[in-house]
């Protein structure tokens, strides 16, 4: 058994292993089942600073309308501090603002959960707005996809009732309780390796290469990787994000960061059985969403190690262009499929250098949806939609109006359900189309044929799925790329958000349906491939023809030289 | 004979109205089908700009794509035609039911006041009209005075004439059908226009026919589907072009294949069924002589998952027979069934006739002359709750324990112990112990059996295993209530039902969240009747329980309601298992398609061309085929509905999954490689 395999196995026995327990734990912290008591008087404080009766329950109208104002409050600070931070402290090196599209589109990125850059962290933002916009951003955006998946959760728990809780204290409890903290333990994991955390100036040093002096960036880089792995956000605190030492120096630093990229959204689907009082049904979403990841590792894998005959008898087999030497082929493939499925986008090798089937299958995992595992919340929300469609398919199959959870799915929930699952193809397929008629897209790419659409494709792909990845030979901040991208990956985050939401709200007015014999099991291994079949048969027909213009046509233009 | 000819007629209408459909306004109510439409409509435009010179394709594949196109919506329309033509044939006999007659409108409600002459589309609600022998019944109404037998053949298709009186649940009188005798002073309930009759037609017409809930459901998963295709064809333009510049080969693909791959990728082949699967779904609960008020009820049948049976005509056969005399310590076998016989020979009601067979069977005690006995017959009746015979100086009475008991004892009698003790037997058996007393002495206690109906306890088992729970509804005692439960294998049962228990036992069940089906017949049953979800209210029954009612059976069968939620499942599991087909087939379609649509820009895609297929013109066109055809294939299972078990969800599910999601895969790569090889044989390239 090599030596990646092993490490496949470790990484997946250890999301499993944490996954559970922290599950259990996120559920017993979002219904107030737990308290601490430092945390609970923190917790009033802060309702209190913001006027908030944490007793009071919302419709899901006002749960929405809470959850955008507080997003686009979000929005207004990110913004100022991208424009303005040349006039601001913190800001050793002199950065001046940035432009205003540039500034629209990196806000947008980090509001919506999907830390897409446009720039290059080290050179073009200043300690302040790595800190206080957009560190505060990756805290709070995946706390706000947390709270509304639990909007949701209430929808199947409730019956009969017109409120799904408090979208104030659904975001403070995950903020104090489970961002913060976690964030905390793998900062010190990472600074324990040798991550960087400090505020000092960059140090100027001359290498032994022809005297050349090189700049070596400094900062917090500590604290913002671990939430930008934890939030699923990935927005590196440096340009290359997790390939450069600073952020990820050894091999355990690599092992954390990159289990800290699933943990979350995984232990979320242990939540919802736990919340919906019975695992079984949070187990098979896990099964279904680590089956999909599972196959995409051993695709990217097999096409990394196999596919580039190039590299045949180079020191390490496989496709090593673009991939750190230090990590090698197969500890970047479990990266770029982890990172792809979660709707994460931190990266430690070069995407765009992959081998063409390995890129399509980066490009799937995020043109599904952002499902298989996903985003902090957004990735179960957006599972959970698949499911309510694969059991309306099936439902309708048995002879009853179909429910989930004993809960009956009519044409709102039908409506709802489409929105979360339409929304993001069709940013994705008329973001790419529309980007094709721009007479000087063409000088934005560094490469040429296929390639360069694969390179547009995988922009749009990474903005629709609040991935935040890219294939970095293309350059994006353009004034229309920088518009098209960020209103992109605003429409995917917030449309499916509110629908969500309201989803939520409809399914907790209804009454409980009674399982019988005549139910259809949501949890048992023929749903369980139903959904697999659903979730991957949508993705399919949705981007068979977009993808084979792009990596499925270079990858048969490379079938000869394979042999 | 009779039914082919009936079929060619339902052929011909159905062709005909096909074209009619073609128009816009009817186009659009489909949404699928509204994009295929379009798409044939653009593809003509196409073919006439090619004149023009702007061609992109040869003109004879632009032509054929645009009447295989066109075809498909014909197909589509064909589909929807058909399943209205059984309704429209039903219809017309049912139209010829409400011609006008002349009816007799009374000026008071007296058969010898004077009447006037008045068309009966003339009749307001509130007045009264006489009907004789042999004449038509105006309007629907409420029998004031008179008992006659009516002749419902028209609306109910059942010859046998039935009885029709004032009072009680019998009154209710439906305009159209025919008295066969005597007379009937009815009291106008409707008006025109709005009769049984009339809504009949309109349902059957399928004129009322709005989109159920679920199906709008379905409807909006559909649209999504359309929309996310036609966003994949209308982006592949740009695509094409795009990458077709940057690697310097080939072309764009044509606006004549975007909207084919559209046609083929969009799900039209559930799509065109849709409607008919709906439209089939009522027919058949039609065929089945049910009219539902509305599709909703239908769907609803099919999430019943309680259903509230009568024991009588349900469960057991409608009557009790007599099956033992339990004579009283002291009293022979033979003396309990000389009087029961005596006390019974009169009496006409089943139970009573039962027990005269069984004293002749048992003891050869035969019927006897009693008018020179100077006997006078007791009739039963709901106050003494006891019926017998007055025969010279004796008195011989059969009843109700209790009530017999207090006759006894009033007389100055004692009611024995052992006579309370069989009682109890016989009620613990499921039996109705009937005692007999003669003067003040307790002869006995006639055990009178339900019998359970043949086959009612499997039908039960199959149920449960669908999910579905059986509650006995029953007037009888706790105890008997149980016995009989028991025998027939039902869930659960209701003892000494009375209406407001029954409302009571339908508002906890919906509490929990079931939903409930039950029938019922009288007036009492309406409250139940309206809170029930599926409401099926005898034709035979009252004007209130029918209006409570969402469905009428024509036929008053009490069994009627296990088909009606077998016909509901059916329609739902219709519609899933198409859509799955036709979502399945997509991927077949893909498979052929891709790989020869951009083969101008990368050749190398040939490579997924697994099936062979001879070039991106027989590829495209087979695809089309295939997907106009299918539909044309599936009219038959639309109409007929997929097949139905009552087997346990998982069971049904694999099953379906099997033969549609699976076949669905596998059955256009196979028609689809045919169809090229034939295209390809005729030199098609």
């Amino acid at each position: 058994m090599s030596s990646g395999v092993i490490q496949d196995i470790v990484y997946v026995i250890a999301l499993i292993g944490i996954g559970i327990p922290l599950g259990i734990y996120i559920y017993k912290v979002m219904t107030g089942k737990l308290t601490w008591k430092p945390i609970a008087a923190l917790e009033r404080f802060t309702y209190k600073v913001m006027r908030i009766n944490p007793e009071e329950e919302q419709t899901a109208g006002r749960y929405a309308l809470s959850a955008l104002t507080f997003s686009l409050f979000g929005f207004g600070i990110l913004f100022a501090l991208n424009m303005l931070q040349g006039y601001l402290p913190f800001n050793p090196e002199g950065i001046e603002g940035t432009s205003a599209h540039l500034a629209y589109n990196t806000t947008a990125s980090f509001v919506s959960n999907t830390n897409w850059q446009a720039y290059s962290g080290e050179s073009a933002l200043s300690y302040l707005t790595q800190m206080a916009g957009l560190t505060v951003q990756n805290i709070v955006s995946p706390a706000v996809g947390c709270a509304v998946l639990f909007a949701l959760i209430r929808g199947f728990q409730r019956r009969e009732s017109r409120t799904i809780g408090n979208f104030w204290v659904d975001l403070v409890k995950a903020t104090y309780y489970v961002m913060i903290p976690l964030s905390i333990i793998v900062t010190l994991l990472l600074v324990s390796q040798g991550v960087i955390q400090n505020l000092s100036a960059y140090v100027h040093a001359t290498t032994l290469e022809s005297g050349a002096e090189q700049i070596i960036p400094m900062g917090p880089a500590a604290s913002q990787v671990a939430i930008k792995q934890l939030g699923t956000n990935g927005g590196g605190f440096f340009g290359v994000n997790s390939a450069m030492p600073l952020e990820n120096p050894t091999p355990f630093s690599n092992f954390v960061e990159c289990l800290s990229l699933l943990l979350i959204p995984a232990a979320l689907c242990f939540s919802f059985g736990r919340a919906v009082k019975d695992s079984k049904q949070g187990r098979a979403i896990f099964i279904v969403m680590l089956v999909i990841f599972l196959l995409a590792l051993i695709g990217m894998t097999m096409s990394e190690n196999v596919a580039a005959p190039q590299f045949d008898g180079v020191a390490q087999s496989g496709s090593m262009e673009g991939k750190e030497a230090r990590l090698g082929v197969d500890t970047s493939a479990l990266w770029a499929t982890a990172t792809t499925s979660a709707s994460n986008g931190s990266v430690n090798s070069m995407h765009d250098s992959y081998t063409p089937l390995a890129g399509g299958i980066q490009m799937f995992l995020m043109m599904l949806g952002e499902v298989v595992f996903g985003g902090v919340g957004c990735g179960l929300y957006g599972m959970l939609a698949f499911a309510i469609l694969t059991v309306f398919i099936a439902g309708l199959m048995v002879g009853r109006t179909p429910e989930y959870l004993g809960k009956k799915i009519q044409a709102f929930d039908m409506k709802m359900v489409c929105l979360v699952i339409l929304t993001p193809p069709l940013c994705l397929l008329l973001g790419t189309a529309l980007s094709t008629f721009v007479p000087t897209i063409t000088d934005d790419f560094t490469n040429t044929g296929a390639h360069a659409y694969s390179e547009l494709l995988y922009a749009y792909t990474s903005g629709a799925g609040n991935n935040g990845s890219a294939f970095a030979g293309f350059n994006a901040n353009t004034v229309y790329s920088n518009m098209g991208i960020g209103t992109v990956m605003l429409l995917v985050r917030f449309i499916p958000m509110v629908a969500v939401i309201f989803l939520g709200g409809n399914l907790a007015k209804k009454k409980l349906i009674p399982a019988s014999s005549g139910t259809l099991s949501t949890s048992n291994a023929m749903f369980i491939i139903l959904l697999l079949l659903i979730v991957f048969v949508v993705g399919a027909l949705t981007f068979l023809p977009a993808l084979a213009l792009g990596p499925i046509a270079e990858f048969f233009k490379t079938l000869p030289t394979l042999g | 004979m009779k039914e082919k000819k009936i079929n060619q007629s339902i052929g011909r209408d159905a062709f005909a109205q096909s074209f009619k459909k073609l128009a816009p306004r009817t186009q659009v109510k489909n949404p699928v089908m509204f994009v295929v439409y379009i798409g044939a409509i653009f593809v003509t435009v196409l073919y006439f700009l090619g004149f023009a010179g702007m061609q992109e394709e040869a003109p004879w594949y632009v032509l054929t794509i645009a009447v295989i196109l066109w075809a498909t919506v014909l197909f589509a329309n064909i589909a929807e035609a058909v399943a209205e033509g059984r309704g429209r044939a039903q219809a017309d006999s049912l139209k010829k039911a409400r011609r006008d007659v002349v009816a007799r409108k009374l000026k008071t409600a007296d058969i010898h006041s004077e009447y006037t002459e008045v068309l009966s589309k003339d009749l307001k609600p509130g007045d009264i009209v006489l009907v004789k022998a042999n004449e038509q019944i105006p309007m629907d109404g409420e029998v004031i005075e008179g008992v006659a037998s009516v002749d419902e053949s028209a609306i109910t298709g059942e010859s046998a004439p039935v009885i029709r009186e004032s009072g009680g649940d019998r009154s209710a009188v439906t305009g159209g059908t025919t008295v066969v005798s005597d007379w009937l002073v009815v009291k106008v309930t409707a008006k025109a226009g709005e009769s049984f009759l009339d809504k009949m037609i309109a349902m059957v017409e399928g004129a009322a026919r709005k989109k159920t809930p679920n199906e709008i459901a379905l409807q909006i998963l559909l649209v999504t589907l359309t929309i996310i295709f036609l966003i994949v064809c209308a982006t592949l333009l740009p695509f094409s072009s795009f990458v077709s510049e940057l690697e310097g080969a080939g072309r764009a693909i044509s606006l004549t294949n975007v909207i084919a791959l559209l046609v083929c990728l969009a799900p039209t082949t559930i799509g065109a069924l849709l409607s008919a699967i709906g439209i089939a779904g009522m027919s058949r609960l039609n065929q089945a002589n049910v009219l539902a008020m509305s599709g909703r009820a239908i769907e609803a049948a099919g999430d019943v998952d309680v259903l509230l049976l009568d024991k009588t005509g349900t469960i057991t056969l409608g009557n009790r027979q007599a099956s033992e005399f339990l004579p009283v310590e002291g009293v022979t076998e033979v003396e309990l069934a000389d009087a029961a016989q005596l006390s019974s020979i009169a009496d006409e009601t089943a139970e009573g006739r039962s027990i005269v067979v069984l004293a002749k069977e048992r003891f050869n005690i035969r019927g006897r002359d009693l008018s020179a006995a100077n006997a006078e017959f007791i009739e039963f009746s709901a106050k003494t709750r006891m019926s017998g015979i007055n025969l010279g100086r004796d008195e011989i009475r059969k009843g109700a324990a209790d009530a017999v008991k207090a006759y006894v004892e009033s007389k100055g009698g004692t009611y024995p112990q052992d006579c309370a003790e069989l009682v109890r037997q016989v009620a613990e058996k499921g039996g109705t112990p009937l005692v007999v007393a003669k003067n003040n002495q307790v002869m006995g206690v006639i055990y009178l059996k339900d019998i359970v109906k043949n086959g009612v306890k499997e039908k039960f088992e199959d149920l449960r295993k669908m999910g579905i729970k059986t509650i006995m509804i029953t007037g009888d005692n706790p105890t008997t209530a149980a016995a009989i439960a028991a025998e027939a294998g039902v869930d659960d049962f209701m003892a000494e039902a009375t209406p407001e228990a029954k409302l009571e036992l339908i508002r906890k069940y919906q509490a929990e969240g079931h939903l409930v089906a039950m029938t019922g017949d009288g007036t009492n049953d309406a409250p139940a009747l309206a809170q029930a979800d599926v409401a099926v209210a005898m034709n035979s029954g009252t004007q209130a329980a029918k209006e409570a009612g969402n469905m009428v059976d024509l036929d008053s069968s009490p069994t009627k309601l296990i088909d009606v939620v077998r016909i509901g499942k059916q329609l739902l599991m219709t519609r899933g298992s198409l859509t799955t087909f036709s979502i399945a087939n997509d991927i077949a379609k893909y498979f052929a398609i891709i790989p020869v649509l951009f083969a101008s820009i990368f050749p190398q895609l040939e490579a997924m061309n697994f099936m062979g297929l001879t070039s991106a013109t027989t590829a495209i066109l087979s695809a089309i085929i295939y997907n106009a055809a299918i539909i044309v294939a599936l009219i038959p299972l639309a109409l007929k509905g997929v097949k139905y078990r009552e087997k346990p969800a998982k069971t049904i599910l694999a099953h379906n999954m099997l033969v549609y999601g699976l076949g669905g895969v596998v059955a256009p790569f196979i028609a689809i490689k045919l169809l090229d090889m034939l295209l390809t044989a005729c030199g098609i390239l």
